[in-house]
C-alpha cells in the first residue's frame, strides 16, 4: 500500500509541477485537477471514505469554477523575464527547501510509520464511543460530540468566506 | 451565461433529482455510514450547481434565490447554535452537550442530537456554497451588462 500511495503522490508532484509551467491556463487547471483526485485515491486507500467523498466533490465544483472563469480569459498566461530580485528569490526559496528537507530527514527517524501513530487521546476516543456518543460512524461521534467547537469553528469559516465573496463581488451596492 | 445543449439539458434532467436524493440520504445516514453533514451538503449545492450550468443563469431567477440561499445559510448556522447552548442549560451544564436520548446504536433514529446537527449542517454548507457560485454568476452577467 505504501507504494501505491508513494506512485500516486509522484503522480500528484508531476501534476502540480505541470500546472505551474504550463502556457495554457486550461491545461494548468486539469493539471491541478489531478492533484485533488489523486488525493481522493489516497484517502481512500488509507480507509477514509468521509473525507474522500467531501474531496471529490468539493475538487469536481472547484474544477467547474475554475474552467468557468479560464474559459472567460485570455487561456493565455502572461510570461514575464525574471530579473534579479527574481533570482535572490527562487535562491531563498532552494535554502528554504533544502533545510527543511535536511530538517525531516534527520526527525524522520523518530516519527512512526505512515498512519500507525497512536496516540494516548486517540486511543479513548476510539474505546467505547459508540456507548458514549450513540452513533455508529466514529468520524460523526467525534465531529459533534467530542469536537464539536471545531465542527462549529468550520461552519463560521464557511460563512464568513460567504460574507467576503458577497462584499467583495456587490456591484449594486458599491454605486 | 446561457445553457448548453440539448443533450445536456436532457441528462441533467434525469440526473439532477437523483443526485439530490443522494445528498440527502448521505447527511440523514450520516451517523451511521460514511459521510455526514458536510459531504452531503456538497453534494446538495451540487445537485443545483449542475441545473445552472446546463439550464442558464435565466433559468432559476437568479437575483431573488441568492437572497433566500444566505437566509437559509444565516438560520442553519443559528438552528446549530442554539442546539449546542440548549446543552448549556440541560443537564449537566457543558456546551456541545448530547443530552437527548442515545436509542439503539445503528437504527436510522438514534445517537440524541448528531442527526440534527448533521442535517443543519448540511443545509447551511449548501446553503453558502450555492451562494458562492450564484454571486459569481451574478457577477459575470452585471459584469457583461
Amino acid at each position: 500500500m505504501e507504494l501505491a500511495i508513494s506512485v500516486i503522490v509522484g503522480f500528484m508532484i508531476l501534476g502540480a509541477l505541470y500546472a505551474i509551467h504550463a502556457r495554457d491556463l486550461l491545461s494548468a487547471v486539469i493539471a491541478g485537477g489531478i492533484v485533488g483526485y489523486g488525493l481522493v485515491i489516497c484517502f481512500l486507500l488509507l480507509k477514509a471514505p468521509d473525507l474522500a467523498i467531501v474531496q471529490i466533490v468539493v475538487e469536481t465544483i472547484t474544477l467547474i469554477i475554475m474552467v468557468a472563469v479560464v474559459l472567460d480569459s485570455s487561456r493565455e498566461e502572461a510570461f514575464t523575464k525574471p530579473d534579479s530580485k527574481g533570482y535572490v528569490t527562487a535562491a531563498t526559496a532552494i535554502v528554504i527547501m533544502a533545510v527543511l528537507f535536511y530538517f525531516l530527514v534527520v526527525s524522520s527517524a523518530s516519527l512512526d510509520r505512515l498512519g500507525e501513530g497512536e496516540l494516548r487521546m486517540s486511543q479513548s476516543y476510539i474505546e467505547g464511543a459508540v456507548e458514549k456518543t450513540g452513533s455508529v460512524n466514529l468520524v460523526t461521534g467525534v465531529l459533534f460530540d467530542f469536537r464539536g467547537y471545531d465542527t462549529l469553528g468550520e461552519a463560521t469559516v464557511l460563512i464568513t468566506a460567504v460574507l467576503g465573496v458577497l462584499t467583495i463581488l456587490r456591484i449594486k451596492g458599491k454605486k | 451565461m446561457k445553457g448548453m445543449t440539448v443533450v445536456v439539458k436532457k441528462t441533467t434532467q434525469l440526473i439532477a433529482g437523483l443526485v439530490f436524493l443522494y445528498g440527502i440520504y448521505i447527511i440523514i445516514h450520516g451517523h451511521l455510514t460514511p459521510g455526514g453533514g458536510f459531504a452531503g451538503g456538497v453534494i446538495l449545492a451540487g445537485s443545483f450547481i449542475l441545473l445552472i450550468l446546463a439550464y442558464g443563469s435565466d433559468f432559476l431567477h437568479l437575483v431573488r434565490e441568492e437572497a433566500g440561499t444566505t437566509l437559509y445559510e444565516n438560520l442553519a448556522i443559528l438552528v446549530v447554535l442554539v442546539l449546542a447552548l440548549s446543552g448549556l442549560l440541560l443537564g449537566t451544564h457543558v456546551f456541545f452537550l448530547n443530552w437527548a436520548p442515545k436509542g439503539v446504536a445503528g437504527e436510522l433514529i438514534s445517537a440524541g442530537l448528531l442527526p440534527l446537527y448533521n442535517i443543519f449542517i448540511g443545509i447551511e454548507v449548501a446553503a453558502s456554497i450555492l451562494s458562492i457560485f450564484l454571486a459569481l454568476v451574478i457577477f459575470k452577467e452585471e459584469i457583461t451588462k
